[in-house]
């Protein structure tokens, strides 16, 4: 390797530091993984390090309510992680497409148009990005099951009911789109601040050029633009995925028994008197697959997302 | 360019007015999306904390009660407690993470094989969900299986009540290891874009590496550093499900932050007016607090201004 040459000699020192490091880093997650293959027993005799017989039956209790076989050591399916992953699925994609979609629009208009209230916009959607999510609790919960709801005498609301079923008003909360215009609002400020950096950098004679050739503002946007912020795209779609699919109280405050997330799930279990750290640990980590993921095949654009608003701006 | 032209084309205007709306275009999915769940939410919620609302009422049926509210938490004990482990959590963690983070960064900061490695480990738990985060210390901390204890005990040290008599420092130790890489990342790319010329400048005048860090590496990073501090204190002020999952707030309120609070307000004491009021104090809390850190960054730039244009004139 070429680059390999360029390293310095450094003081072993340095080399224990860093692994002591990834260590602390790593060490709870790997500790989560390894007592998710473990009994309950094995847990809890603290038979500590890696002396036992893993097994996946804490996966089988969790997933028992999509996998296809019957298990020998349940009787009954109590948890339903499989709904709510899909229900988490189901939200995270759909918020995270639209907003990004929906911000990287705006953010265009604020970095290259001079127009009335840009300013106002711009310092609104800054300020906004600092209300914590237990803030939007209370007018979330009393406008999602009050205020947006389609009266049930009304002609479309009489519609929806007539053909999806259920009783009273037609209402925000409990449904999935509840859930994912909060998240897509939520995350707005957030995507459009990141992308404003990656968009500035767009070189404004690209698009003059392509204005010359007859492209006009939408098509400048999507064909020249967009193009170019791929990696601005790529790390705001990590940031927004990773709020979506790991948020916890704006969903309890609005979902139902059909549509939970896996958070909610998780948090259920954990306030029961008697925890069961297996089964647990195991949705802890099904949960926690996706950033994994990402952090493994990505990080070098999730550096770059998490440097481009703070370094750069 | 060719403006006489163009202005006797027919359809220019109509082109014109078209370009003047074109960023009215490109904002309004935005704009109309975070007016209605954003902006609309909060004013609801600053309406709602003037009245005395519990969940099963609509915002008309509720009673409208003045400051009360507001007067009944500036008097609450609970609150001021709430407040205050708050504050000390938020403050706590970011000074902490601030140290860690630019002191492992100014560590680090050399031509040294696995960085990229070392940090692509070190995003792994800022992108865990904060609830599994929780689980995760939650096992470790706990009193007879956890880990920590274990460990003491494996090697015949007394054991620590961590969730029960520490349990604002156990919670104060998860949000460091979950957030101290973010500025560990973030001073580390502000220290690889400084400029060379002036670190080398210092190495030819004979500046130790002490005085490297305080006079040239630590003032050049200091935009960077205060937008790093400013994210961190604003996200700080929003952890609510580590503390949920670890402590739920307890024992007593010694862990009950004011977001934990406001949400048991709303759901449990069923009082949605008191936690409208109480999410406004956080609002004004975070408001200060944003406003105290841009007004002290404009006044350092301008103290930085006045020392140049000062150096130039001796000049």
């Amino acid at each position: 390797m070429m680059s390999s040459q360029n390293y310095e000699r450094q003081n072993p020192a340095f080399y224990a530091l860093m692994a002591a490091l990834v260590f602390m880093s790593v060490g709870p997650v790997a500790l989560m993984f390894i007592n998710s293959f473990k009994l309950d027993v094995d847990i809890i005799s603290g038979t500590s390090g890696l002396l036992f017989l893993p097994t996946i039956q804490n996966y089988e209790t969790a997933l028992c309510d999509v996998l296809p076989y019957e298990m020998d050591h349940l009787d009954f399916c109590s948890l339903k992680f499989g709904g709510a992953f899909i229900n988490s699925l189901i939200i995270a994609l759909i918020s995270t497409a639209l907003t990004l979609i929906i911000g990287c629009m705006a953010a265009y208009a604020l970095v290259r148009f001079r127009f009335m209230g840009r300013d106002p916009i711009s310092l609104t959607t800054l300020m906004v990005r600092m209300v914590p999510p237990a803030v939007l609790l209370v007018p979330v919960f009393g406008l999602w099951n009050n205020e947006f709801c389609i009266d049930r005498d009304s002609l479309v609301g009489a519609f929806i009911r007539d053909t999806f079923g259920g009783r009273g008003d037609v209402c925000l909360a409990g449904t999935h789109s509840g859930i994912i215009l909060i998240y897509v609002a939520m995350n707005l400020p957030f995507v459009i601040w990141i992308l404003q950096s990656f968009i500035v950098q767009v070189p404004r004679s690209l698009e003059e050029a392509a204005r010359v050739d007859g492209a006009g503002p939408f098509g400048v946007f999507f064909r020249i633009v967009l193009p170019l912020i791929k990696p601005g795209l790529a790390a705001a779609a990590i940031f927004t995925f990773r709020i979506a699919w790991n948020e916890y109280l704006l969903a309890s405050a609005l979902s139902d028994r059909d549509t939970k997330t896996v958070p909610i799930l998780i948090v259920n279990n954990m306030s029961e008197f008697n925890v069961e750290w297996g089964v647990i640990m195991a949705t802890g980590m099904l949960l926690a697959i996706p950033p994994i993921i990402f952090t493994l095949f990505a990080s070098r654009q999730i550096i770059t997302g998490m440097t481009a608003g703070a370094v750069k701006g | 360019m060719c403006a006489s032209e163009t202005r006797d084309v027919p359809g220019v205007d109509a082109m014109n007015a078209a370009n003047r709306l074109t960023p009215y275009l490109f904002l309004a999915p935005a704009a109309v999306i975070m007016l209605i769940a954003l902006l609309y939410p909060l004013g609801y919620m600053m309406y709602g904390s003037f009245l005395d609302w519990n969940p099963s009422q609509t915002i008309d049926e509720a009673e409208f009660v003045g400051f009360k509210n507001y007067i009944k938490l500036w008097n609450d004990p609970n609150f001021h407690e709430s407040f205050w482990v708050t504050l000390k959590f938020a403050f706590v963690c970011v000074s902490v993470e601030m140290v860690i983070g630019v002191g492992l960064a100014l560590l680090l900061d050399r031509n040294i094989r696995g960085m990229t490695f070392l940090r692509t480990m070190f995003i792994l738990p800022m992108m865990i969900a904060p609830v599994v985060v929780g689980l995760m210390w939650r096992y470790m901390y706990h009193p007879t299986v956890g880990t920590f204890n274990q460990t003491l005990e494996s090697l015949g040290l007394p054991t620590v009540d961590w969730l029960g008599q520490h349990a604002l420092l156990s919670v104060i130790i998860a949000d460091i290891w979950q957030w101290t890489p973010f500025i560990f990342i973030l001073s580390l790319a502000a220290l690889q874009s400084l400029p060379r010329s002036a670190l080398e400048a210092a190495r030819i005048d004979g500046a130790t590496a002490w005085q490297q860090i305080w006079h040239i590496k630590i003032p050049l990073m200091m935009p960077v550093l205060i937008v790093t501090c400013l994210l961190r204190l604003i996200d700080a002020f929003k952890v609510l499900e580590v503390i949920l999952v670890l402590t739920e707030g307890g024992p007593g309120l010694s862990t009950e932050i004011l977001a934990l609070r406001i949400s048991r307000t709303a759901t449990e004491f069923r009082e949605l007016g008191e936690a409208a009021a109480m999410s406004n104090y956080l609002l004004i809390l975070l408001l200060v607090l944003t406003g105290a850190m841009f007004a002290f960054t404009r006044w350092q730039e301008a103290r930085a201004n006045k020392l140049r244009a000062a150096a130039e004139g001796d000049e």
